[in-house]
C-alpha cells in the first residue's frame, strides 16, 4: 500500500538526531510490548508480513505521530483482536472474559525463549527456475498494490541492475495477507542515484533494495 | 484500528505516556489470562535484549575479519555460514549479509519501509534508525544524513546504501583503522563501533579518546 510508512526519498522530516548511550529501551512498558510482539508472533497468532501490515494500516497522523513502540502496540492489539484473540470488551474491562482461542504453536513460555533468538527461516525450496542472473538489467514494476508490498515507491518504475541472487523466499505480498508463503526469487538490485533522483542526484551514490521477483520486469 | 491519540489534545506529554503504560499493562494481563503467554517468558526475553545481544557480537565478527583473511572471505561470501563456526558469539539466522567498505566504497545500511537490522549481531536498533528522519533521507541524500553525525566522506567516493526490504540483514565491515598493527582480536573489537557496523560512523582511532 503506498502508506506513510513507505518513506524513502520524502523531504521534511528534519536532521537525525543520534542519542549517545542509549538505552535498550527508554520506557519499560517499551520492553513489554517488544516481547509480547516475539511471544504471539512465535505462539503462531501471526507472520512478520502480518504484523508489518498492521503498523502500515495505522492512519497516517497515527503513524507519524506515535513512537516506535506505541506503532507496535496500536498493531498488535489490532491484530489479535481481528484475528479473534481476544475482543474489543476485553481490551476496555482490561480483563479476559472469554477463553483464549487456540495458538498455533501453543503457549508462549519460558521453553520457547531460546528458539525465537534466532531469526526464523525464510529461504523455500523453488517451485521455478529463476528468472534473471547477475548482471541482468530488470525494471521496477510500476505496480501499486493496496495491500502489502515491499517494493519502495521511489524505485517503481525505474531500470537496475541484479547483483546478488539470495535464492527463494517466503513472498510477503502473500504472507502478510495470511494468502500462504508463495516462495518466489529474491534478488538484491541496485540503482543509480540519478536514475532515481535526477539529475541533482548525487553523481557517486548507489543504492540497492531486495526485490522479489514479481516485482520486477526484464529491461 | 485506535484513534483515541486524536482524542486527549488536554493530555499533557506525561498523562499520554501513562495511558500507554495503562494499555500495555491491561493487554498483557489479557494475553496471560487467556494462556497465552508466561510473563516470566516476557521477562526473559527482555533480559536477553538488554544484557546478551547487542553491538558487541557484531564487533567480535568484525575485529576477527580484521585479523583472519580466511575468515574475512568466508564472511563476504557467506555472513550466516562464517559467523556460525564463531563459538564464542550469538548464534546468528540465515541471509546475513556482510558488505566491506573500501577506499572506494562505503556502504550504508537502512530499512526506509519499517525498521529491519541485524538484531542478532547488532541489538536492538537505535531510534534514530527507526525514525522518519533516517528512513526518508538515507537514499536519496546519504551524505547530509551522514554530516548529522559528523562524518564526511571524500567527495568522490562511491556511496552505496543497501535498503533492506526483505528479510535478508546487511552489516557493514568497516575499514580497519590505522595504527593497530599487531593488535589483537579484543582489543580490535573495542574499536568497533555500533555505527560503524550500519555505515553511519567509522571505528574508533587508536588512542582518541572513546
Amino acid at each position: 500500500m503506498n502508506g506513510v510508512h513507505d518513506m524513502g526519498g520524502m523531504d521534511g522530516f528534519g536532521k537525525v538526531e543520534p542519542e549517545p548511550n542509549e538505552p535498550v529501551f527508554h520506557e519499560v512498558w517499551e520492553s513489554r510490548v517488544l516481547a509480547m510482539v516475539r511471544a504471539m508472533g512465535a505462539a503462531g497468532a501471526f507472520n512478520i508480513d502480518t504484523s508489518r501490515f498492521y503498523r502500515e494500516t495505522l492512519p497516517p497522523h497515527v503513524y507519524l505521530s506515535s513512537s516506535y513502540y506505541k506503532k507496535w502496540f496500536l498493531g498488535l492489539e489490532e491484530m489479535l483482536i481481528e484475528k479473534g484473540y481476544l475482543t474489543r470488551e476485553e481490551v476496555a474491562a482490561g480483563h479476559a472474559t472469554t477463553p483464549g482461542k487456540a495458538l498455533k504453536h501453543g503457549k508462549f513460555d519460558l521453553a520457547n525463549v531460546e528458539r525465537i533468538m534466532v531469526r526464523g527461516k525464510f529461504a523455500r525450496p523453488a517451485p521455478a527456475a529463476a528468472k534473471f542472473e547477475i548482471g541482468d538489467r530488470v525494471r521496477a514494476k510500476n505496480i501499486h498494490p493496496t495491500t502489502h508490498t515491499r517494493l519502495p515507491r521511489y524505485v517503481r518504475g525505474h531500470v537496475g541492475v541484479v547483483e546478488l541472487n539470495h535464492g527463494c523466499h517466503v513472498f510477503p505480498d502473500s504472507a502478510a495477507m495470511e494468502l500462504g508463503e508463495n516462495p518466489q526469487w529474491l534478488y538484491t538490485v541496485v540503482f543509480e542515484g540519478r536514475d532515481l533522483w535526477g539529475a541533482d542526484g548525487d553523481p557517486n551514490l548507489k543504492v540497492s533494495i531486495d526485490a522479489f521477483e514479481p516485482y520486477l520486469d526484464p529491461a | 484500528m485506535s484513534h483515541d491519540h486524536d482524542h486527549h489534545h488536554h493530555d499533557h506529554d506525561h498523562s499520554e505516556l501513562s495511558e500507554t503504560e495503562l494499555r500495555v499493562r491491561a493487554l498483557e494481563t489479557i494475553l496471560t489470562e487467556k494462556g497465552y503467554v508466561e510473563p516470566a517468558a516476557l521477562d526473559a526475553i527482555i533480559q536477553a535484549y538488554e544484557t546478551k545481544i547487542g553491538p558487541h557480537n557484531g564487533a567480535r565478527v568484525v575485529a576477527k575479519a580484521w585479523t583472519d583473511p580466511a575468515f574475512k572471505q568466508a564472511l563476504l561470501e557467506d555472513g550466516s555460514k562464517a559467523i556460525g563456526t564463531l563459538g564464542h558469539v550469538s548464534r546468528v539466522g540465515d541471509h546475513l549479509v556482510v558488505i566491506e567498505n573500501t577506499p572506494q566504497r562505503h556502504n550504508m545500511v537502512v530499512c526506509t519501509l519499517c525498521s529491519c537490522y541485524p538484531w542478532e549481531m547488532l541489538g536492538l536498533p537505535p531510534v534514530w534508525y527507526k525514525a522518519s528522519p533516517y528512513r526518508s533521507r538515507a537514499v536519496k541524500d546519504p551524505r547530509g544524513v551522514l554530516a548529522d553525525f559528523d562524518v564526511t566522506l571524500p567527495k568522490d567516493m562511491e556511496i552505496r546504501v543497501w535498503d533492506s526490504t526483505a528479510e535478508t540483514r546487511f552489516l557493514v565491515l568497516p575499514m580497519r583503522p590505522a595504527g593497530t598493527e599487531g593488535w589483537s582480536e579484543e582489543q580490535l573489537a573495542d574499536l568497533v563501533t555500533r555505527d560503524s557496523m550500519i555505515g553511519t560512523g567509522f571505528p574508533k582511532t587508536p588512542g582518541a579518546p572513546s
